[in-house]
Formats: structure tokens, C-alpha cells, sequence
């Protein structure tokens, strides 16, 4: 059983991961190996965490890794990197895009504001690896003027560090991606082959991440009282639409009443496109007890 | 020559090999790829998605009866809706051979429940084969066309997500040479008024115990003795956790799960000390053995919901004491982040869903991509259960009177044709005032954009007819058909209004594209002018990928960004911002090339 090798590939829905796992299980038949390669398709594509288990070895039978078993992991995002981390054995490679793909999820707290996606910080995996390649593959894609690459520079990171023939990794790739983009994938591979950890590890730029805390000069109120003037409604309904957080409605008698104060964000849009200006928002002292982290 | 093959892509191949004439099912995860592959070879066979399973097993069934192979393929849950037939064909038997490929879902990847198909097996009586990888996929393929033929009797093959999207390394044989048996005439074998179909049940059970016999001497059911202080009885993927687990133990493989071959087992737990079953789901097998008067243990120590892992073997098996305890790790766990399936961006399923949620609707869901509006931010579903469930459930909703809010349907168009039709005929014949909202993309989005009767070619790329949804709709009596364009998001909303006014049934059918099937639409994108946005998170209200927050601020609020070369210029986000702040790229003011990364903003 020791000699056969797992890998995990994992990534985002979009990202080639599904693409990228027939490859490897491509070059590993090529080199005369046996191999199985689970992967995900259907519902979780959608946007979702996508992953691809590949085993090979002279003769292979579970196609998925256990915890703790991975000799390489490949993440083709950061978050999705730390989500798998503990499938890595010990001493095992950690080849990471330093890219963030932040999900619609992770920007939900209009409470406190704090993007719930975890800091892009290569520091952080020190000790969790025997080895960290950290790169930002995107950028690197974008260099040679094709973004859809990041995942073949991977690959080619991935194929330093495997003890398949170069020739099997060229074959592999040239039989799996589109005839047209061939030549720059085989050009990605090869950028990814020779790079150098950790000189080319800073993540180089580009990558949304919302990761900053408030600032404290703009800092607001965390609470707010929507003042209605009932005698000027007229019940036209326009605050109620553009609501954004679904505080009001029009009640029995088709004036517009509160019924989500605490939802409220003050973003004013009521008090804006109010025609009859019988709305206004306040901000109150907060009640919330998060308050340590606001006072100057 | 070897090649990597999916379980699904194996299952095509044993069947081209066999000699499969006619192939045909409906799209549902993890079967999708089988007729895919299976039409994408060409060759003979005549290869079709069909409008529902039940169809597509009737058509398999017709041609069995006229003496060629047929195959039909689905997911677990559309075996419920095929088991009409197939529950009675399991009586016909066949002529032809003829299988039914299950492709079931442990651990509900994409499903909406985890049913044990091979319980169906029993149920109907008919042989049930378990591939463990993809060259048992292909090899029990073709083994179960012959079993089908020889016995007489449809034969299930079942696979799981782990069979059907794992590839692996198969040697593909030659492809079987031999006409067709040819149609006979026989109506007391086909046509089941009762006084024939009494005499076939007793053939049915006859059946079965001859292929008991034969299962005692199948080669798919293995022995592979190693030490015999544990025995292990296993089958389909289990095996390869067991064999990965246990490599040196006593190991009862079994290919042929269902009839059991009783002996051979009973023989097998005479050499080992204890007997453990080690199967996903159902204590199917372990049931069978203990009736059997085998003492057998199994369930007490493997978990009866979610796929199997490595991991729960292991963990199971030395919770038997099998194995030592195995080492935990301590290692920091980070506390993972979410990452549910989300719509795409440009999904034209959003804007309805805004609508509806914005008057309060009870909203009854079904099956497809859509069904990820019931998440947050959208929020706006209130069930799914099944397929086509969602009319019949709006009825029952509008008929309990206790809905807060106007009852809506919301029915994707593949599904409406698949299941939804009877419960619309209903709406219309019986009066129940309920709004349907068709929600037609064109394709079955969900498993990959598969062409359906509204799509108007068929598998093969072949142009056809295509069903009119809303002359349909008009022709089962609906006095309110309207059309809407999706993107537009007061046309959809004006819509909305007048389908829940109206007194009576409904229907309102979008009728945007899909954005990544059949063709991805890359149409110009947008970006949002940083000045102008005052954070007001509506557009965070559409739930799209292509909108996050960055690190400006305004009033204490985070500012969006449009991540370029995700966004596809669907424009819903544009007419709903208030202030104006999202425009396409190529108007925007200042220097930002397409699919620049969003500036660094300093705001303080």
C-alpha cells in the first residue's frame, strides 16, 4: 500500500480542477501506472468547492485519499488550500494558489462588516507542510498573457515534485486540453516546472480580498431608528421595494410601518427616493456589546 | 490498449461491446455521462434522452421485446419514477437483453435523497450487479446483457457517485457480433391482464432461483482468503476501503449482490473466525446473510447514512476491534469556510425569485439548478421534494387556505416537460387559483445543459420540433400565459403582479438562456463606479459570484466590486442599483482595463 501515491486537487467550480485531475491521471497511465481518480460533478459545480482524489501506484484500489494520506495537496484557492490542509500527511507537499475566490457567503455580516474569508497569509502554513510552494498562479497566467493557465502552471509545479517522466506530463496535457490552446498550455507547464520557491512565493497582486477591518474614521452607527411621518405616506410603496433588508412594509391601512428595525443597515435609500420625505434614519448609539472595537 | 475511463464512460463502453441497440434515460447525477459517452461513440446504437425515466424504460423494455439489447440509464430517484414499468417488466421479462443502470447518490452530492437502490433489486426480483471500479463497470456490463438474455429478466446494475465519476484504467474488448433475436408474437408473456401475469409471477420465482444457483457458481463473486480470523463480506466500492484497510484479510467480494449465493457464503463463514459485512447505506446484504442463520455483524459499527470513506472504514473496523485504534490527528483544524453551490452569474433564474420573495409568496420549488434559491440572500422557496412537485404542491397548498401569500409554482422547463404537465392539467381542469412561473433556460442546466423536447434538437445535435411551453400551456385550458424577458427586472415584476391577480391559473415563462449551456454568454461586463456606490448592498441581495465587497467604505458600509472577467453582463445589477454606480466597463469613466482587478482603495 506505501507504494502508492495520493493527490488531492482541489478548487473552486471554474477553475479547471476537474480539467487539471485528468491530466495528472493522464500522465500516470502514460508512465505505466495504475490509477483511479474520484472527482465531483453536478450540484456542487455551481460555484462550489470542487476537489479531484487521484491515487497511482502499481496496483491502486480506493480512489479517494484518507485524512492524513495526501503526499501532495494542490489548491487551486486559497480558502479551499485550508479547507483540505488536514488531508496532507505529515511532511507531505502544500503546492497553493495564493489566489481567493471569495463565495457571495462570505459577505454577509452587515452586523460587524467582517468578510467571513480567512486571510491570505503564506506565514500562516509554516509547519503545516514538509513543503509550502505558495505562488499566485492567476498572476502568473496573466504574464503569459492567458488567464485560463493557472491551473497548468500548477501542474507544472506539481510535476517538479512527482517522479513521473516529463514526457508523460507533455502527452498527458497535449491529449486532454482544446487542440487551439496546446502550445500555451505546454508553455504553462513548463513556467510552472521551473519555478523557484520560495523567490517567486509572494502572492503577487490582483486578488480580491476584502480582509481589512473598518477604519475607524468612518466608523458609524451600528444601529439605526427609521422615523416614519404617517400623516405624509401616501402608501406608494417605494420604500418598501428598494428596501434592501426587508425593514418595511405597508400595512392595513397602506401606510409604510417597521418591521425589521434591528435589519436595518442605514444605507437611507428609503429616506432618498422617499417622494413625500416621510421617512428619515437615524443612527443611535449602538446596543450592540461589539463596541470595544469601535471607540477611539 | 488501456485507457482511463468514468465508471459512467465504462458503462458505455461494456454496453457497445455487448451490442446495445437501443439506449435511452433522462439526465440526473451521477448517470448523466453514460448516454452521453454511449451517443458520442456513434456506431449502431440508436441513443436518446428521453422526456422522464419512465419513458426512457419503456422505450428499453419495446425494444428488448423486439429482440435487440437495450439499456436504460438514470439516477436512483428517477428508478421511483420507472418503477411502474419496471416492477411489471421484471414479470414480462425480456427478449432482448435488457439493463437498468441506477446510478445512486450516498452522501446526496447532488440529490435530493440517499435511496438504496438495490433494495429495488428485491422488490422486483431481478438480478442486481455492483461494479467496484470502472473495469468492473464495463466487464458487468456486458455479463449483465448476457444474464439478461440467458435468464430472461432485466437485470440492475447499480452504480453510486463513487463508481460512476471515478475514473480508472480499463482494457476495452471487442465489440460482440450477433443479430438480433427478432420480435415474436407471445401476448401471455407481454401483455399483463391479470390471468397472465399470475402465471408470470410464479415464472418470476422460478427465475430467481435459478439465478440463486447461478450466483453460486458467477465468477463476480470472489473468495479472496488471506488470514481467517476476520472475514469480510463486501461489495462495489466498499471493497476498495476494505482491501486499502485490510489488505490481508479474508475478503467475500460479491459482484452478484442480489440473489445472494447463500452457500458459497455460508462456507466462507465457516473458515473465518468473525463475519463482518461492510456495505454504504441499507444493511442489504447483512440482513439477507443473517436471515440466512449466518451470525454476521456490520451496521453496529458503519454508519447507515452518507457515501462510505476510507476513513469510516477504518474508524468502523477498529471500533469492531479489528484494527487498533487509529491515530488522531491533532493537527489545527481551521474552521472551514462555506462554499454552497451558488447560481452563476447572469443566471436568469434570479430575478424571479427577488420578485417573488418581494410580495411574500409561499413559494412551492422543484428540481434544478433554481432549487439554490431557497439559500440566502434570495431566499425564496418554501419546498422541493421531487420531480414535478411543485404544481401538485402548489394545489395543495392554494386548497389548505392557510398560505400567507399568493401561492406560486416554480418549474424549471425540463422538469415541467419531465413531471409537470399532469399537475398543471389539473390546476386548470379542478380551478385552483395558483400562478406557475416556468423558468425556461432552454436545457437541463443542472447536469450540464442536456437538450430536452423544449430545446428542439436532440442528443445527437440533430434539429427537431420543439415543444411551444406556453401554446402548451394555452392548450391545456390556461387563460394567462405571458412570456418575460428575466433580465428585465420590471417586466418581471409587472408580470409577477398580474399572474397572482389574476383569478385563476397562471403561467408565466421566462425565457432567458442558460448562460453556460449549450454556448457560455460572455456578454460585455460591468463595474462599479467606486464614487457612486453608497453600499447599500442591494445588489448583494442578488446572491451573484461576480459581486463582493471590497475594502472601501461608506458610511460605515462596504462598498462592491464587480470581478470583470466573471461578470456577464446580464445588467440586472445595473437596474436595480439606486444611484446609478454600475455601468458596463466600456462606459465607464477613467482608466480600467477589462478585466483589471479591482483598485486598491484608500478611504480614509
Amino acid at each position: 500500500m506505501s507504494d502508492v501515491r495520493s493527490l488531492l486537487l482541489v478548487g473552486v467550480g471554474g477553475q479547471g480542477v476537474i480539467l487539471a485531475g485528468t491530466i495528472v491521471a493522464s500522465a500516470c497511465l502514460r508512465a505505466g501506472m495504475d490509477v483511479k481518480k474520484s472527482e465531483v460533478h453536478g450540484m456542487a459545480q455551481r460555484g462550489g468547492a470542487v476537489y479531484s482524489h487521484i491515487r497511482y501506484g502499481p496496483r491502486v484500489h480506493s480512489p479517494l485519499v484518507e485524512e492524513g494520506g495526501a503526499d501532495v495537496l494542490v489548491a487551486f484557492e486559497w480558502a479551499e488550500g485550508l479547507r483540505w490542509l488536514p488531508y496532507l500527511r505529515d511532511g507531505g507537499v502544500l503546492i497553493i494558489n495564493t489566489e481567493a475566490v471569495v463565495p457571495p457567503a462570505a459577505c454577509r455580516d452587515r452586523r460587524g462588516w467582517t468578510p467571513g474569508y480567512p486571510e491570505v497569509d503564506v506565514a500562516r502554513l509554516r509547519g503545516r507542510a514538509g513543503e509550502v510552494l505558495a505562488c499566485n498562479a492567476r498572476a502568473l497566467a496573466r504574464r503569459l498573457k492567458h488567464q485560463k493557465v493557472a491551473n497548468t502552471i500548477l501542474l507544472g509545479v506539481l510535476a517538479s515534485r512527482l517522479d513521473l517522466p516529463d514526457a508523460a506530463w507533455q502527452e498527458a496535457i497535449a491529449a486532454t486540453v482544446p487542440a487551439s490552446t496546446v502550445e500555451i498550455n505546454l508553455r504553462a507547464y513548463q513556467e510552472g516546472r521551473r519555478l523557484t520557491f520560495p523567490r517567486d512565493t509572494a502572492p503577487v497582486d490582483g486578488s480580491r480580498r476584502p480582509v481589512q477591518a473598518r477604519p475607524s474614521s468612518r466608523d458609524g452607527a451600528t444601529a439605526f431608528l427609521i422615523d416614519v411621518v404617517d400623516g405624509w405616506c401616501k402608501g406608494c410603496d417605494i420604500c418598501v421595494r428598494v428596501c434592501p433588508e426587508h425593514c418595511l412594509r405597508l400595512n392595513g391601512r397602506e401606510r409604510v410601518e417597521v418591521i425589521d428595525a434591528a435589519a436595518c443597515t442605514g444605507c437611507r435609500l428609503c429616506e432618498w427616493l422617499c417622494p413625500d420625505f416621510a421617512i428619515a434614519v437615524r443612527g443611535v448609539a449602538p446596543v450592540l456589546p461589539d463596541t470595544a472595537r469601535r471607540t477611539e | 490498449m488501456m485507457v482511463l475511463l468514468s465508471g459512467n464512460e465504462a458503462i458505455a463502453r461494456g454496453a457497445i461491446e455487448a451490442g446495445v441497440r437501443v439506449a435511452a434515460g433522462y439526465p440526473g447525477t451521477p448517470s448523466t455521462e453514460i448516454l452521453e459517452a454511449l451517443a458520442r461513440a456513434g456506431g449502431g446504437a440508436y441513443v436518446q434522452w428521453s422526456t422522464n425515466e419512465k419513458v426512457a424504460l419503456d422505450v428499453a423494455l419495446g425494444a428488448a421485446m423486439g429482440g435487440v439489447r437495450a439499456m436504460a440509464t438514470m439516477k436512483h430517484v428517477g428508478l421511483n419514477v420507472a418503477a411502474d414499468t419496471f416492477m411489471t417488466a421484471a414479470y414480462t421479462g425480456v427478449r432482448g437483453g435488457l439493463v437498468v443502470v441506477s446510478a445512486d447518490d450516498p452522501g446526496l452530492h447532488s440529490s435530493q435523497n440517499e435511496q438504496d437502490n438495490r433494495l429495488y433489486a428485491r422488490f422486483a426480483g431481478v438480478p442486481l450487479l455492483e461494479p467496484a471500479d470502472s473495469r468492473e463497470a464495463r466487464d458487468f456490463t456486458v455479463l449483465a446483457f448476457d444474464l439478461s438474455e440467458e435468464f430472461d429478466t432485466p437485470v440492475l446494475l447499480r452504480t453510486t457517485t463513487r463508481i460512476a465519476h471515478c475514473r480508472g484504467v480499463v482494457t476495452p474488448g471487442p465489440v460482440r457480433e450477433g443479430g438480433p433475436r427478432g420480435f415474436e408474437r407471445d401476448p401471455r408473456k407481454y401483455v399483463m391482464l391479470p390471468a397472465f401475469a399470475r402465471d408470470r409471477h410464479a415464472v418470476l420465482l422460478r427465475r430467481l432461483a435459478a439465478l440463486a444457483e447461478y450466483a453460486e457458481t458467477s465468477p463476480v463473486n470472489v473468495e479472496e482468503m488471506g488470514d481467517p480470523a476476520v472475514g469480510i463480506i463486501t461489495g462495489g466500492i466498499a471493497y476498495q476501503y476494505v482491501r486499502d484497510v485490510l489488505p490481508d484479510a479474508s475478503v467475500f467480494k460479491l459482484g452478484l449482490t442480489h440473489p445472494l449465493p447463500l452457500r458459497r457464503l455460508r462456507e466462507f463463514a465457516a473458515r473465518v473466525g468473525r463475519l463482518i459485512v461492510v456495505e454504504e447505506l441499507e444493511p442489504f446484504l447483512e440482513e439477507r446473510i443473517r436471515a440466512a442463520g449466518v451470525a454476521v455483524e456490520g451496521k453496529e459499527f458503519f454508519p447507515r447514512t452518507g457515501e462510505l470513506t476510507p476513513d469510516l472504514v477504518r474508524a468502523g473496523l477498529a471500533r469492531a476491534g479489528v484494527i487498533p485504534e487509529s491515530r488522531s490527528r491533532a493537527a489545527a483544524r481551521e474552521p472551514a469556510m462555506p462554499r454552497p453551490p451558488v447560481l452563476c452569474p447572469g443566471c436568469p433564474h434570479v430575478v424571479p425569485y427577488l420578485v417573488l420573495r418581494s410580495i411574500g409568496a409561499v413559494v412551492a420549488g422543484d428540481i434544478g439548478c433554481y432549487t439554490l434559491a431557497a439559500m440566502a440572500p434570495l431566499s425564496a422557496m418554501d419546498s422541493c421534494v421531487a420531480m414535478g412537485c411543485s404544481i401538485g404542491m402548489a394545489l395543495g397548498l392554494a386548497r389548505a387556505g392557510t398560505a400567507p401569500g399568493p401561492v406560486v409554482a416554480t418549474i424549471g422547463d425540463s422538469t415541467f416537460l419531465h413531471a409537470g404537465i399532469p399537475g398543471l392539467i389539473d390546476a386548470v381542469y379542478i380551478r385552483t387559483p395558483v400562478t406557475v412561473l416556468i423558468l425556461d433556460n432552454g436545457t437541463t442546466a443542472m447536469t450540464g445543459g442536456q437538450p430536452h423536447p423544449g430545446t428542439g434538437v436532440t442528443l445527437q445535435g440533430t434539429e427537431t420540433r420543439a415543444v411551444d411551453l406556453a401554446r402548451l400551456c394555452g392548450a391545456l385550458g390556461v387563460d394567462h400565459v405571458q412570456v418575460v424577458d428575466p433580465y428585465d427586472v420590471g417586466a418581471t415584476s409587472q408580470a409577477r403582479c398580474a399572474a397572482t391577480a389574476h383569478r385563476g391559473v397562471s403561467v408565466v415563462i421566462t425565457n432567458r438562456p442558460c448562460v453556460e449551456a449549450p454556448v457560455k454568454i460572455r456578454d460585455a461586463p460591468f463595474r462599479v463606479i467606486e464614487d457612486a456606490c453608497t453600499a447599500c448592498q442591494a445588489c448583494m441581495n442578488l446572491g451573484c459570484p461576480a459581486i463582493a465587497w471590497t475594502d472601501g467604505w461608506y458610511e460605515g458600509r462596504r462598498r462592491v466590486a464587480i470581478d470583470g472577467p466573471a461578470c456577464t453582463g446580464c445588467t440586472v445589477c445595473a437596474q436595480i442599483c439606486p444611484t446609478q454606480a454600475i455601468v458596463p466597463i466600456a462606459e465607464a469613466p477613467g482608466p480600467r482595463a477589462h478585466g483589471a482587478a479591482p483598485a486598491e482603495v484608500a478611504h480614509e
